[in-house]
């Protein structure tokens, strides 16, 4: 194995003048990147060795850490690889993603987990850091090797099911207790089986309409209100993943109010999507947990525009054609997002003025670092800091066509409609691995 | 009308144009020779995921007095589990030129999918799907009730509607689609519903539907509705934990001997209908089934002039049925 990228001071990544970049939507300065790091900001510099990048009307942003990323391999290399996965990465402005746990096999043991983060560095579009599996093949009945994943090369802090829900209390408190060793994290995937039993879309009035068996929001909420007792309980940090209804922002603003150490994501979808949709019967608009109501769209926006929900996480979920070009019930779950969470969430928080360019930097990239404890993530724009960076163009229009998307994944819920802004520029550890909206090359540490 | 794929996207003209139409058809069948030669020449599959001898015979005759060719098509179980796709499966009946495809199918919103992918230009006929819809039934269903009203008024049903009329639909809510289809063409042609169900066999969201929910059959029957409508338990409900027993279920939402009693006491004009297959001694007793009320056998026999209409008007995209019938 080649040099770290993570360790890219050390790696030739030449120089760059950004010009004219609009920090956070509220500074307009240059940046001067040397060999992975800022190592000079303020108006018209000058280097004659850096390459100019005109970032003129771009908002610059912290490079974006997605807390939520399947990456499927191993295992369903059909549907993506490490490689596609972040390859659609970086051209969704992320420098780093956490890759979810269920493949196959399941990433339960250092061995797997070692091997998606190799596959991560060896791409270099990236940086991948594996989430651990917290039961053994997540069957919910042994934890994995959860201290053999944390001390490996992976360093693995954050701990999911996700997929399925670690709903024995009592294993679910057993992890949170046994990753405070390490500083870790339970990413919950909130979900009562027995009340989500063949369950199809959000239980409410179109699911009465189509006659599609109902995943009702309290399966979600009963969890989300156990496993915040319980982390209060045992003094632990717990995570929500994909918070999705009005009623679980209520229990996690109760709980943070109470000084329980919860962090929530949303995803894309969910801040801009409903079940209406589900009218169509196209599967591309399966996932889970479901499509909710405008009421809940609302109360999200607003959870996220309060802190209430601390990080956007895509879930970003590939599948193959022929696992959504079939009856819905069917269908496989999931849906593409990384190569448009940015984008929706312009539209729906910025554009609507629920939050700044800073919240975004802080709910997209800082946050969700902190939460996985991923260093030289997150960082903020500042000389000294490693050049992480995305430039996005957010007056340019975007309609979205999933064919174009690097990800192996078609299915893209946002097909055919337009989406304002656009990723012109992804700086990983000082190299653009795309530049004017197109990849370019990986980091040169890689391979 | 290109497909015919639920109720709750039918007007009020089409409704009653499809059932002046079936009732044109029903008198072919009274004929010695019944057949018509309408659709000479076309073919008419019936794609059937589901086990429904009733509903695809039906369908195999209505197509058959219309003289077009039939071909049956029984994919048992689901089009995954025999590892061919739904599409697949479509795209070689297509390739057969199939210019109908009647579709009964386990999964909501199969017969849209085919309706609306591109996978193939046929007319489809939703003859069942999942949970979601039955639109044939309830177009059956609306027949046979203006023909009960017809009879009780001497009045001709060409042209009406069921403006006016009381249809209690009592059962199992929650899982049934012939329960969706009829809600919403009973409302279209001005039909008041009310729906009879233990609540665990109702739909969250139920309260956004045009119907009146009560619990207590008794309750619904004593206002002497146009017709009482008894949905079929399935069996795999008992072990489910939607109610406590076979006999408790009778005893609260069957209609017993009592409760045909009771409306036989009150003078009532109430119509006993049921979708079929029943089961006797569950959600209808054999005395009520037995009864002189019972449209059980005119609700099949309509069902195939129903489908005739459906299938006429579909394929030969003749909006003015009475210049050929």
């Amino acid at each position: 194995m080649s040099q770290d990228p993570q360790q890219a001071t050390a790696v030739d990544t030449g120089s760059w003048l950004v010009c004219q970049a609009n920090v956070l939507g509220e500074t307009v300065t240059d940046l001067l990147i040397v060999d992975g790091v800022i190592t000079q900001m303020g108006t018209e510099l000058s280097d004659e060795n850096a390459t100019v990048i005109d970032a003129s009307h771009q908002i610059a942003l912290p490079g974006l850490v997605d807390i939520h990323t399947h990456l499927r391999e191993p295992g369903r290399e059909d549907a993506e690889t490490v490689e596609t996965g972040t390859r659609a990465a970086a051209k969704g402005g992320y420098t780093a993603v956490f890759a979810m746990a269920n493949s196959n096999p399941v990433a339960d043991t250092a061995g797997v987990v070692e091997q998606v983060w190799g596959l991560g560095r060896a791409a270099g579009w990236t940086q991948v850091q594996p989430i651990g599996a917290v039961t053994v093949g997540l069957e919910g009945k042994n934890l994995s090797e959860i201290g053999a994943m944390a001390e490996s090369r992976a360093q693995v802090r954050v701990f999911s099911d996700d997929g399925k829900c670690v709903h024995d209390p009592l294993l679910m408190r057993r992890a949170l207790e046994y990753v405070k060793t390490f500083d870790g994290v339970v990413a919950q995937h909130a979900q009562e089986p027995r009340l989500t039993e063949d369950a199809q879309m959000n239980e409410g009035s179109v699911s009465a309409d189509l006659g599609l068996a109902g995943w009702p929001a309290v399966a979600e909420e009963s969890i989300i209100a156990r496993d915040v007792l319980l982390a209060q309980h045992v003094g632990s940090r717990v995570h929500i993943c994909h918070l999705s209804t009005k009623g679980s922002v209520e229990l996690v603003r109760w709980a943070k109010q109470r000084g329980i150490d919860v962090t929530a994501e949303v995803t894309p979808h969910h801040l801009l999507l409903t079940d209406e949709l589900v009218r169509t019967f196209d599967p591309v608009f399966k996932v889970n947990p479901p499509l909710r109501t405008d009421e809940d769209v609302a109360a999200v926006r607003a959870a996220v525009a309060d802190g209430t929900i601390d990080v956007v996480g895509t879930d970003h979920a590939p599948h193959p054609r022929e696992d959504k070009e079939c009856e819905w019930s069917c269908a496989a779950m999931g849906m593409t997002g990384l190569e448009t969470a940015l984008s929706v969430v312009h539209h729906t928080l910025v554009e609507t003025g629920a939050i700044s360019w800073r919240d975004v930097a802080r709910i997209m990239s800082q946050t969700p670092a902190q939460i996985g404890r991923l260093e030289g993530q997150g960082r903020p724009l500042e000389v000294g800091e490693p050049a992480n960076i995305v430039l996005f163009d957010p007056a340019a229009v975007t309609t979205v066509d999933p064919e174009k998307h690097a990800s192996k994944g078609r299915n893209s819920p946002y097909k055919g409609l337009t989406l304002p802004g656009s990723v012109r520029a992804t700086f990983f550890k000082g190299h653009p691995v795309v530049l004017d909206g197109e990849l370019m090359r990986p980091h040169p540490a890689a391979r | 009308m290109k497909h015919l794929l639920s109720t709750k996207n039918l007007t009020r003209d089409q409704a009653i144009e499809i059932l002046d139409t079936a009732d044109r058809m029903a008198d072919v069948g009274q004929q010695s020779v019944k057949k018509l030669p309408a659709l000479r020449g076309r073919t008419v599959v019936n794609l059937f995921f589901e086990d429904s001898t009733r509903t695809r015979i039906s369908f195999e005759t209505a197509a058959k007095r219309l003289s077009a060719d039939v071909i049956n098509f029984s994919a048992k179980g689901s089009s995954v589990s025999k590892g061919e796709s739904l599409k697949d499966t479509a795209q070689t009946l297509m390739a057969m030129e199939a210019d109908a495809v009647v579709i009964r199918h386990g999964a909501s919103g199969a017969p849209q999918q085919l309706a609306t992918t591109g996978w193939i230009d046929a007319a489809v006929l939703n003859a069942g799907d999942g949970k979601h819809e039955h639109p044939t039934q309830a177009l059956l269903d609306a027949m046979t009730l203006r023909e009960h009203r017809s009879k009780l008024a001497g009045t001709a049903t060409t042209g009406t509607g069921l403006d006016g009329m009381h249809v209690v639909i009592a059962g199992d809510i929650l899982h049934s689609r012939v329960a969706r289809s009829n809600m919403w063409l009973l409302n279209t042609l001005g039909a008041r519903v009310t729906f009879v169900a233990p609540p665990t066999l109702l739909p969250v969201g139920v309260e956004h539907w045009p119907a009146r929910i009560v619990f207590d059959l008794d309750q619904a029957l004593a206002q002497n509705p146009d017709a009482v409508m008894l949905l079929r338990v399935q069996r795999e409900r008992m072990h489910a934990a939607f109610f406590p027993s076979e006999a408790e279920y009778a005893r609260w939402w069957g209609l017993t001997p009592e409760r045909l009693a009771a409306l036989d006491a009150a003078g009532a004009t109430t119509a006993i209908m049921h979708p079929g297959p029943m089961n006797r001694g569950l959600e209808i007793s054999s005395v009520a089934a037995d009864s002189p009320r019972s449209t059980v056998l005119r609700q099949v026999a309509n069902g195939v002039s129903v489908r005739m209409a459906c299938l006429y008007l579909l394929l030969t995209g003749d909006n003015s049925a009475a210049q050929v019938l």
